[in-house]
């Protein structure tokens, strides 16, 4: 090279070294018949495939066919395939060669772990360059992180499963679930000290949940919820113990007038309509009740289902109302009233 | 410490001497209720102190060194075939035993690739001389010098190689050129790197689990 000439000089590179530098290599002549390859290659196509047409040894897929090697020069990413068994796949790039013929570098691209495993290719038979052994080595590492926390939702499942089947919060109200009150019952049962059991229904709140949405829905069951709280006291329970059901258990209260203060209550903070979104939702409550006297030795289901019967009479005589089982006469009476209760029956 | 460090160490307790020693170990250490049935889950992080009483506690129950309980670690990381995910990790790092030396140079980077948090110490190779290697742990957890000795035993076997490994001793640096900290030194002696056959390994498997 004469001095001041700053023109790139060709590279002379013998089949050897840039085997090395590229396994994967193809050299092809103007007619696109194999002329050599590297290593790597060559262990995958068979040694028999240097002087054949490359559409003997490849099926190309990018582009069609090249029966000129000016055809692969012109595609933009080459993509061929073995035509033997079992058809690995390669993406490529085609250089015209001074002088004349193409060369041609293959790469696995994303077939690499399956090209890895059919052709039983090992770290030598890729350049030291090559990020392949990193992809393969990423790929296991991702498989074994991703096995371990895939165990650990397995768990965490199950644990919440667990946890849930022990809760005892209703999530939408924030109340005591059946379960809450199924324990607090039996609590007050065997403290012996009397108390009252008001089992709340809410009246059309079908109607709400059919005209206005679930979410109107949720939103009525959480406002009552809220009332219902509001109106006893803060070591009363208030459980949520169905769809539109409640069950307020309170300690101590032993008789029909003290029953009576707290029907009030209840019926004072539900007089304003609740809304939502601007739209009312007119619901109302029936309330049966019953009274359990100091070392009472009924059976909570007894209890629950006499406290259903005074439920039952409170609907019957039009809702709104709180209705108390009198075990003396086997009949209800009535404690307390919302406003307009009378008047929405006759409507 | 890592989760899939805590979890290692127990795997190898329980796989090694029995669930039963484990749930002994758990409960010496004090971590059963913190920890549930379980143990330790993999992909979280803990505090230092509850890896160090558990390794305390297995000492004590198990009566043994804890140097060479450390080491025993190492191998079954290595060899147990519930470790084969982390043997194969390892063994891309290189095609010989030799190889695979060099490549822990790169050790906390590979680590760092598949699992960013997990803050492995860093390794260093010095050739001493003629297939005679120093390999350098530093700022590791005390002792993680001895589970490296147990896992170069393993995988120069798996590699089928002919080496002697001897632990240097703990030296602890002043802090002059960075935070203070422990290095654990290493000798390697490479005898035969092609001593018997070793263990095969593919590239890619049918069903890496």
């Amino acid at each position: 090279m004469m001095e001041g000439d700053l023109r790139q000089p060709g590279f002379h590179l013998g089949p050897g070294a840039l085997g090395q530098l590229m396994p994967m290599y193809l050299s092809l002549d103007a007619a696109c018949r194999i002329r050599g390859a590297g290593p790597t290659l060559l262990k995958l196509m068979g040694e028999g495939a240097v002087g054949k047409p490359l559409e003997d040894v490849f099926t190309l897929r990018k582009p069609r066919s090249a029966v000129q090697a000016s055809a692969l020069l012109r595609a933009q990413r080459l993509q061929m395939s073995l035509r033997d068994a079992p058809a690995t796949t390669f993406k490529g790039t085609a250089v015209p060669l001074l002088g004349d013929g193409v060369l041609l570098n293959l790469s696995f691209g994303f077939g690499v772990r399956d090209a890895v495993r059919d052709h039983g290719l090992s770290a030598t038979d890729f350049a030291d360059t090559d990020l392949a052994i990193e992809l393969l080595y990423l790929y296991e590492a991702k498989t074994a992180v991703m096995g371990e926390l895939t165990r650990m939702a397995d768990r965490l499942r199950g644990a919440r499963a667990r946890a849930e089947e022990q809760a005892a919060t209703d999530p939408l109200t924030g109340l005591g679930n059946r379960r809450a009150m199924e324990a607090a019952l039996q609590r007050l049962m065997r403290g012996g000290e009397g108390f009252a059991l008001l089992h709340i229904d809410l009246d059309y709140f079908k109607q709400v949940n059919d005209t206005l949405g679930h979410s109107a829905g949720d939103h009525v069951l959480a406002e009552v919820a809220a009332r219902l709280r509001r109106s006893v006291r803060a070591g009363d329970l208030v459980a949520r113990v169905g769809g539109d059901e409640f069950v307020i258990l309170l300690a101590g209260v032993l008789d029909s007038a003290a029953l009576e203060r707290i029907g009030a209550t209840i019926y004072d903070h539900m007089r304003l309509t609740i809304t939502h979104e601007g739209r009312p939702c007119p619901i109302g409550l029936s309330i049966g009740a019953v009274l359990v006297g100091p070392g009472s030795d009924q059976g909570e289901a007894a209890l629950v289902s006499l406290a259903d019967l005074a439920l039952y009479a409170s609907k019957r005589a039009g809702r709104g109302r709180m209705m108390l089982w009198n075990p003396d006469q086997d009949i209800s009476q009535e404690l307390a009233r919302a406003d307009g209760a009378e008047r929405r029956v006759r409507s | 410490m890592h989760g899939l460090v805590n979890k290692a160490l127990q795997s190898f307790i329980s796989d090694a001497f029995g669930a039963a020693v484990w749930r002994d170990v758990a409960q010496h250490a004090g971590i059963t209720q913190l920890l549930g049935a379980d143990g330790f889950e993999a992909m979280q992080s803990y505090d230092d102190a509850l890896t160090e009483a558990v390794l305390d506690s297995a000492v004590v129950l198990l009566r043994r060194p804890r140097d060479s309980l450390l080491e025993d670690l190492g191998t079954y990381l290595i060899s147990h075939e519930r470790m084969e995910p982390l043997r194969r990790l390892l063994r891309f790092g290189g095609v010989s035993f030799t190889d695979f030396l060099y490549s822990l140079d790169e050790l906390q980077g590979r680590s760092h690739l598949a699992v960013p948090d997990l803050a492995l110490p860093d390794l260093a190779l010095s050739e001493a001389g003629a297939d005679s290697f120093l390999l350098t742990c530093s700022d590791g957890p005390v002792g993680f010098g001895h589970v490296m000795v147990g896992i170069l035993r393993a995988l120069a076997d798996d590699y089928g190689a002919l080496v002697v490994l001897e632990h240097r001793g703990i030296r602890r640096t002043d802090g002059a050129d960075g935070p203070p900290g422990t290095v654990e030194l290493i000798e390697i002696e490479v005898h035969d790197p092609a001593y018997h056959a070793g263990r095969r390994f593919d590239l890619a498997t049918e069903a890496a689990r």
